[in-house]
């Protein structure tokens, strides 16, 4: 029914967002008198130029396709995500509790027993929001955020208490920040790069959560939910518990990212006071790479990556032409705000589409809903 | 006719007023259709002349030429005998011809008078006196019977006030002859019998109508000549009172339509259903049912009638599971499942065919085979241990399409695609599919051309002969006389009869449908 070039217009929107973004970025750079050319040039090869710039890119990545993907299962079910944050800090703490814990365990033990930890604890704090909304009609977009604030704040708590390294206990120094990771829990990398075994894992992820969005009962049920929650009720699906289960799991895959930057990145929890200085952003950057993937787990891979680069080349841009951060940081906000944009402009036409389709093959379902919806709408 | 006294209207100030329109030989292709095909119609002053015919008929186009939005490729129209050249809407306003689409075209934020200020052809833009045409919309508000206050925004108009809106400002520009494409489609039965009203004014006051409409029982109502399209082509025209519904429902379709269909004697069997003093709430807390006792056998047809909002709905949903009782019982197959979930009721074999199809029976943007599988998705043979089978899916969608004639491209086709007979068709094919023993249905042919009406009916009359109980909510009498053995009549929440068939009349349910109570007889 959908055309090639729709198809197509469709895949490389984004991307043309994205251009759309740097071109208005490279106005910045002109006036700061900077050669945007130069600019770029650099941010393309501090993304892609040496293998370890490569590796670096994956591993600013990884977070990101992580958090994405449990963004891909919260869309499907029309519920918005924002406490990506949090989840990723919960699950970390509890994935490193894991880990500064059973310290004398095999790393085969450890480490997915450390997952499996952290992917409840995002679980729980998606869950929480998930059952606000669905039972107390909570607007989801305000407790995730709130769920956020909390979970900074029980981190900075434990980090500079309860959980804070013995050693900086003993120097004295405060830093807030835990004892290091055994060696045998952390993440195998492939020397002399950052890159871990935790890319590859979020990668078999991203299909796996495709398998589950379009061939297992409860994928089916969170998609219907999403698009159409009066039928699924008509149809004996209990719509509430699935939508908590889209949120449950959304913070789940979240809670799984943290964990997997302290056992593949850092091998330690350490904080600013921010909730930023611990995930760089990632629970946010997360759905940007979801939406840019077009909400489909299989295309945020890529979608993660570009990212990434983004993120990562910006930083090497800025040291090579000598641009202050503040610059690197309004350009990734450029890209989500054309990227954002692009998708709510594409859902538009897609709507306006369907709708010159109807009116050209099948008048009767145009003037049906126009029917249905006078008749729902004299009913509220 | 000549002699109706009539106040120059707003922009109509020099030409002659039209005293017939007609069209010849129009001829209007589409890349693949031919949508017109040699189609001769006209119109009079003072007469309302219907354009009746199944959806894609052509309706719409041939009444789109004479309003200058299409042109044909081949034929002409005369005005008062002369032929005349309509290149555009704008063309047509001139002449006196207006148009009231099947979607309205007004800007929600604008109020009415400024709606109607904005299209005016000789407007001088927004410096249109807006007092003057406020103080002009009531006038003519008054003389049909059209009242709209006129610096309400559209926005805040009813669907049905938004029409009205829609024919002032076709008079307001000097329609003549005024073309209705489909009026009643959006409207409730009180609504439809106001346009009613205003139609047959605008025709003693001398303006030619085009009733565009595929609902027989209307366009006998209202009509003074009766136009059939079938194709795209001319079947006939027939004054409204040489005519019947039979012949039309004929001309429309190109076979005999069966309104009595063929019903074998019932056979009830045990009671399926039951309903025990039932009493609900609506959603807005008010009580909707009242104590509402019912039993439906096996292999009968039990049609509530009533007319709309007096239960109904409610009814529905407290069978199906979806709204709690306040007080009472529901029984099906003998188990109590008052408390049940809408899934375990399913399981014991109950269909539900709900009432707004569109909204709560599909999900528009899941494809033909998952909605078929909507109801039984998470059972063998589509799913095992948690895991969609799509090959089974496909084979069994598409065993269904073919059982059901569905059309559809294909089994992944969005069902946002399908016309709103074939969703229908979707919903019944998933909900009997599953040979249920008891059936609940919910206007099932509403919104539904003759063709597909005609098609549930006679899978509905399947169904009691293959044994189900069937309830039928119905608010088209003529539907709940065809299919029903017994009917019962439901009243503020309270049901004020139960009859077998035979005893029923239009007279005695139209009592009853207004709350008069029957005497006890002896
Ligand atoms: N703008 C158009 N482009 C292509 N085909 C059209 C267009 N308008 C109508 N058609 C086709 O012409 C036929 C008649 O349509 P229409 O006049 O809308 O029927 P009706 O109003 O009787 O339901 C249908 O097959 C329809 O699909
Ligand atoms: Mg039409």
């Amino acid at each position: 029914m959908k055309r090639l070039t729709d198809v197509l217009f469709d895949a490389l929107l984004p991307l043309l967002a994205a251009s759309l973004a740097l071109l208005v970025g490279a106005v910045f750079l002109m006036v700061m008198r900077v050669n945007p050319l130069t600019a770029y040039a650099a941010l393309v090869e501090g993304a892609f130029g040496t293998p370890n710039a490569v590796a670096e890119t994956l591993v600013k990545a990884t977070p990101l396709l992580l958090v994405g993907l449990g963004i891909c299962i919260a869309f499907q079910a029309n519920v918005i995500n924002i406490g990506g944050e949090g989840q990723m800090i919960v699950g970390a703490i509890l994935g490193t509790l894991v880990g500064l814990t059973f310290t004398d365990w095999p790393g085969w033990v450890v480490i997915p027993l450390a997952m499996l930890t952290g992917f409840v604890g995002g679980a729980l704090w998606g869950g929480i929001p998930g059952v606000l909304k669905a039972y107390f009609n909570v607007n989801e977009i305000l407790s995730t955020v709130m769920m956020n604030a909390i979970a900074v704040q029980i981190m900075n708590y434990l980090l500079r208490g309860p959980m804070i390294d013995p050693v900086q206990k003993a120097m004295a120094s405060e830093i807030p920040q835990t004892a290091a990771l055994e060696m045998a829990f952390r993440l195998p990398r492939w020397v002399p790069t950052r890159l871990h075994l935790g890319t590859l894992l979020a990668v078999v992820l991203a299909v796996v959560v495709h398998v589950f969005l379009w061939h297992t009962v409860w994928g089916y049920r969170i998609r219907a939910v999403g698009k159409n929650p009066d039928a699924s009720r008509y149809a004996g699906i209990p719509v509430k518990r699935y939508t908590v289960l889209a949120l449950l799991l959304s913070g789940a895959f979240a809670g799984l990212a943290g964990v997997v930057q302290v056992y593949g990145v850092n091998y330690r929890m350490i904080t600013d006071g921010s909730a930023s200085g611990f995930t760089g952003n990632a629970g946010f950057n997360g759905i940007v790479a979801a939406l840019f993937g077009g909400l489909h787990p299989l295309g945020t891979v890529p979608a993660s990556v570009l990212f990434g680069a983004l993120l990562v080349g910006a930083n090497k841009m800025q040291r090579a032409v000598q641009v202050p951060s503040a610059l690197v940081i309004a350009l990734n906000g450029l890209v989500v705000v054309f990227v954002v944009s692009s998708e709510y402009w594409r859902r538009r036409r897609q709507r306006r589409r369907m709708a010159l389709q109807r009116e050209a093959e099948a008048p009767r379902p145009v003037q049906e809903t126009a029917a249905a919806s006078s008749a729902s709408g004299g009913q509220d | 006719m000549n002699s109706v006294p009539s106040a120059p209207l707003a922009t109509a100030s020099t030409r002659p007023r039209i005293q017939h329109v007609e069209m010849r030989g129009i001829v209007k292709r589409f890349p693949g259709v031919l949508a017109n095909d040699h189609v001769d119609f006209d119109v009079q002053a003072g007469e309302i002349h219907a354009l009746l015919g199944e959806n894609g008929a052509g309706k719409t186009t041939l009444m789109k030429i004479l309003y200058g939005m299409y042109q044909p490729d081949e034929g002409e129209i005369r005005i008062n005998g002369r032929p005349v050249r309509i290149a555009s809407p704008r063309d047509a306003i001139a002449l006196g011809i207006g148009m009231v689409h099947q979607h309205f075209m007004l800007v929600e934020t604008l109020t009415v008078a400024e709606n109607v200020a904005l299209g005016l052809p000789s407007s001088r833009g927004l410096l249109t006196d807006l007092d003057v045409v406020a103080r002009r919309l009531r006038e003519l508000g008054e003389r049909y019977g059209l009242v709209v206050d006129p610096h309400a925004y559209i926005w805040q108009l009813s669907v049905g006030q938004q029409q009205r809106v829609e024919i002032l400002k076709a008079l307001y520009r000097g329609a003549d002859v005024l073309i209705l494409d489909e009026p009643t489609a959006v409207l409730t039965p009180q609504e439809v019998e106001e346009l009613f009203a205003v139609m047959r004014q605008m025709a003693r006051e001398g303006h030619g109508l085009v009733f565009i409409s595929h609902k027989l029982h209307e366009v006998l109502a209202i009509s003074d000549r009766i136009t059939v399209l079938r194709d795209g082509r001319k079947i006939g025209t027939r004054p409204a009172r040489e005519t019947t519904k039979e012949e039309l429902a004929r001309w429309m379709v190109g076979r005999e339509v069966r309104f009595h269909l063929e019903k074998e004697p019932a056979r009830p069997g045990p009671v399926l259903l039951e309903l025990e003093d039932v009493h609900a709430e609506s959603d807005r807390g008010t009580p909707a049912l009242q104590g509402v006792s019912l039993q439906v056998r096996a292999g009968e047809i039990l049609g509530l009638a009533g007319v709309s909002g007096n239960g109904q709905r409610e009814l529905a949903q407290v069978v199906a599971g979806l709204r709690p009782v306040t007080r009472g019982r529901v029984r099906l197959l003998d188990q109590d499942v008052t408390e049940a979930s809408p899934a375990a009721r399913m399981d014991l074999g109950l269909a539900y065919i709900p009432e707004e199809r569109m909204k709560d029976g599909l999900i528009q943007e899941f494809t033909v085979a998952e909605n078929l599988i909507l109801r039984d998705h998470h059972k063998p043979p589509f799913s095992r241990k948690g895991f969609l089978h799509w090959p089974t899916v496909y084979a069994h969608s598409r065993r269904l399409i073919q059982a059901f004639r569905i059309k559809t491209p294909s089994v992944k086709t969005p069902a946002r695609y399908l016309s709103g007979g074939n969703l229908q068709k979707i919903v019944l094919a998933r909900e009997l599919a599953r040979e249920p023993k008891v059936i609940l249905a919910a206007q099932p042919t509403r919104g539904l051309d003759i063709g597909a009406t005609e098609y549930v009916r006679e899978r509905l009359l399947e169904q009691r002969t293959r044994g189900a109980a069937v309830l039928l909510i119905s608010e088209d009498l003529d539907e709940i006389l065809v299919l029903s053995d017994r009917i019962a009549v439901i009243y503020e929440g309270r049901i004020m009869a139960v009859m077998p068939r035979e005893e029923a009349t239009v007279e005695r349910l139209g009592l009853l449908m207004a709350g008069v109570e029957e005497k006890e007889k002896g």
